[in-house]
């Protein structure tokens, strides 16, 4: 896909990051790469520890000063590598250029701090505009989000969380971002309640067009949110491409393997699919590919050192050796 | 086939500064031996409470509780305890659900302790059993609950839950905090000991995917209420309660092909403290009229198939 790469508006480029806990190397994040365009969304996703959130916290450079180290890796937006940018840039871009909205609405916001103000404070950082102006704004952003804006004075335990949620989405968009991280944003939410919220997010999107990065674990968000995917396992990207590609026509054993463990919605089954054994421990990662002491296909080749991004025939990236070997699988085939 | 729970008009209601909370609001409902019953709705629709009535973890506020035809709700002392001996529970979060600083084996052997049934070395040896029932390794015996992934732990609460052979166990949540691919894998450990030991299971949670895979009939709760019961593979194929329409269509699919026509609900949960008469859903609902806020009755729609909502017939072209 060369002839998009110009049209990248956020590029993440052999990202590495590890974390130190105990004296113990955790390698969370393994040589991610991924582009993300002008007004697409792509969802990352993979399960409890695949390193999706630490891929997010990277963007943002809001990781753990102690704990976490970038070990290389370029983060480019607007023609600058965040990763290099001095703490006093970075703040400038964080709400402006690129902003941030949290699994848990319940502790991302302030309690002791009205609503409005919350979003208030945002505008003022970021524009040169008189407290009056900031704070008329930050009403419009609770009208946009469709909570009344005689609410401003509230404070969050007067909220439910499916409101809470939409606040923080409100300070997320206060300054019309280039590029929305999310992460989770529904997770937290019943299922009613998330559907109001990713319709939400979607109108929004489309009116500033924006660009999303979108982290869930879900299958359902990413197949009514997403353009692309990225599917990520052991802080690795095992398979990306479009939507239509990865649900259509999976080809890395893991994805297939993910989507044939969700119960399905119209067919019978006995018994579930689920992929065998545990993800592995991110301080002891198994030489080669990481889904391989998992994985029904696995040769003495996978655990041969690294395992190269190869294209599937309908032009998609896979990371695996065996392709040819692995049967057709996914949604309930 | 015989029926191992009957919850006849059960209501549990808290007492709050606010007023009284009417957590659960006149359910009833039959379980048969061997089937499971699946428990729906959102957060705070008294789906938890309801479950931890029925196992006597709260007292009821009224209603009647029968287990295998005994009525059960006001037994005490050593009634109580064999009660509680054939109704189990398995909670949520497989994090805060076993103790600490227990080791596997001694969580397992708790209730063996308790009952007094087992000798000390028949403990050990039932422990064992059970571990190997729900396939957590035997190296993991002397191991602490940190030690586990959230997928073991579940399973650990599920041995707890095994180990005094009940006939009825509480399912609340037991596959919400994992993932998908360690969920499969805990679901059809459900599935498998159910089949070998003829096990009745209440399965609550809020995930309507699985909710479908794992029970025979659905129970859909609304703010205290029953709003719909049916078998469960008729719910999906004809649901008739506005609210459990809503409830599916907000289901985001898999299917990215025929993405499910989205009924975007107005608002939120109202509050169950000191509710109004009528249908608590009729606030959020496009169809609500004068007579929703007249008590509603669960009637027998189809064989089977009970929904509570007074312009039902009406909304789904029946006579």
């Amino acid at each position: 896909m060369s002839e998009k790469k110009n049209e990248a508006f956020l590029s993440v480029k052999d990202l590495v990051v590890e974390y130190t806990s105990d004296g113990q190397r955790i390698q969370a994040v393994n040589g991610i790469s991924f582009d993300v365009q002008k007004g697409r969304t792509i969802g990352l996703v993979g399960e409890t520890g695949a390193g999706k959130t630490t891929i997010a916290k990277t963007i943002l450079r809001i990781l753990p000063d102690r704990a976490a180290y970038i070990r290389g890796g370029q983060i480019i937006a607007d023609g600058k590598d965040l990763l290099s940018l001095p703490e006093e840039e970075m703040r400038e871009i964080r709400g402006n250029l690129i902003s941030m909205v949290f699994q848990d609405p319940m502790t991302a916001l302030n309690p002791t701090m009205r609503v409005g103000e919350q979003i208030a404070e945002v505008i003022l950082h970021h524009n040169e505009i008189s407290r009056e102006e900031g704070e008329k704004r930050a009403g419009e952003m609770l009208e946009m989000v469709g909570i009344p804006a005689s609410r401003y004075k509230e404070y969050p335990h007067q909220f439910s969380g499916g409101m809470k949620q939409r606040v923080v989405i409100a300070i997320a968009l206060a300054c019309t971002p280039d590029i929305l991280l999310a992460d989770e944003p529904t997770t937290a939410l019943d299922v009613t309640i998330q559907a109001q919220v990713l319709d939400m997010i979607n109108d929004l999107k489309q009116k500033n067009n924006t660009s999303m990065i979108l982290i869930t674990h879900d299958l359902g968000v990413v197949a009514s949110a997403c353009d692309d995917v990225a599917v990520i396992y052991a802080g690795r990207i095992v398979e990306t491409g479009t939507k239509e590609q990865i649900f259509d026509h999976p080809h890395h054993p893991y994805t297939i393997g993910l989507f044939g463990a969700i119960p399905s919605m119209n067919v019978d089954e006995e018994y579930l699919h689920p992929i065998d054994g545990l993800p592995p421990d991110p301080s002891n990662l198994p030489a080669g590919c990481a889904f391989g002491p998992r994985c029904p296909y696995a040769t003495e080749n996978c655990r041969k050192g690294e395992i190269p991004e190869t294209m599937t025939p309908d032009g998609h990236k896979c990371r695996c050796i065996n392709l040819d070997q692995v049967k057709e699988g996914g949604i309930h085939k | 086939m015989s029926t191992v729970i009957e919850v006849k008009r059960l209501y549990k209601y808290f007492s709050t500064p606010g007023g009284m909370l009417h957590a659960v609001d006149d359910v009833s409902f039959k379980i048969e031996e061997g089937r499971t019953l699946g428990v729906v709705g959102e957060s705070g629709c008294g789906k938890s409470t309801l479950g931890r009535t029925i196992v006597h973890l709260l007292e009821s506020t009224g209603g009647q509780i029968f287990l295998e035809g005994r009525d059960i709700t006001h037994v005490k002392g050593k009634e109580l305890a064999k009660a509680r001996e054939d109704m189990q529970i398995m909670f949520q979060d497989p994090y805060s659900s076993l103790d600490p600083r227990k080791t596997i084996e001694q969580t397992i052997m708790e209730p063996l302790l308790v009952s007094r049934r087992y000798k000390k070395s028949e403990m050990y040896q039932k422990a064992q059993e059970l571990m190997e029932l729900v396939g957590i390794d035997q190296r993991l015996s002397k191991a602490y609950p940190h030690e586990l992934d959230g997928g073991r732990r579940q399973r650990v609460g599920f041995a707890r839950a095994l180990a005094l052979d009940p006939k009825f166990i509480v399912c609340d949540e037991p596959v919400s905090a994992l993932d998908v691919s360690i969920q499969a894998q805990v679901l059809n450990l459900l599935r498998r000991l159910q089949k070998e030991k003829g096990l009745t299971y209440m399965f609550i949670t809020h995930d309507m995917s699985v909710v479908r895979h794992i029970s025979d009939d659905i129970l859909v709760m609304y703010l205290g209420q029953m709003v719909e019961k049916s078998p469960a593979r008729e719910l999906f194929v004809k649901p008739m309660h506005p609210y459990t329409r809503a409830l599916l269509s907000a289901i985001p699919s898999v299917d990215i092909h025929n993405p499910n026509k989205r009924e975007i609900l107005k608002g939120e949960l109202t509050s169950p403290i000191d509710p109004a008469p009528g249908c608590r859903f009729a606030a959020r609902c496009k169809y609500a009229t004068e007579t929703c806020k007249r008590e509603q009755v669960l009637e027998e729609i189809e064989p089977e198939h009970f929904v509570s909502c007074c312009r039902v017939r009406e909304l789904n072209g029946l006579p």
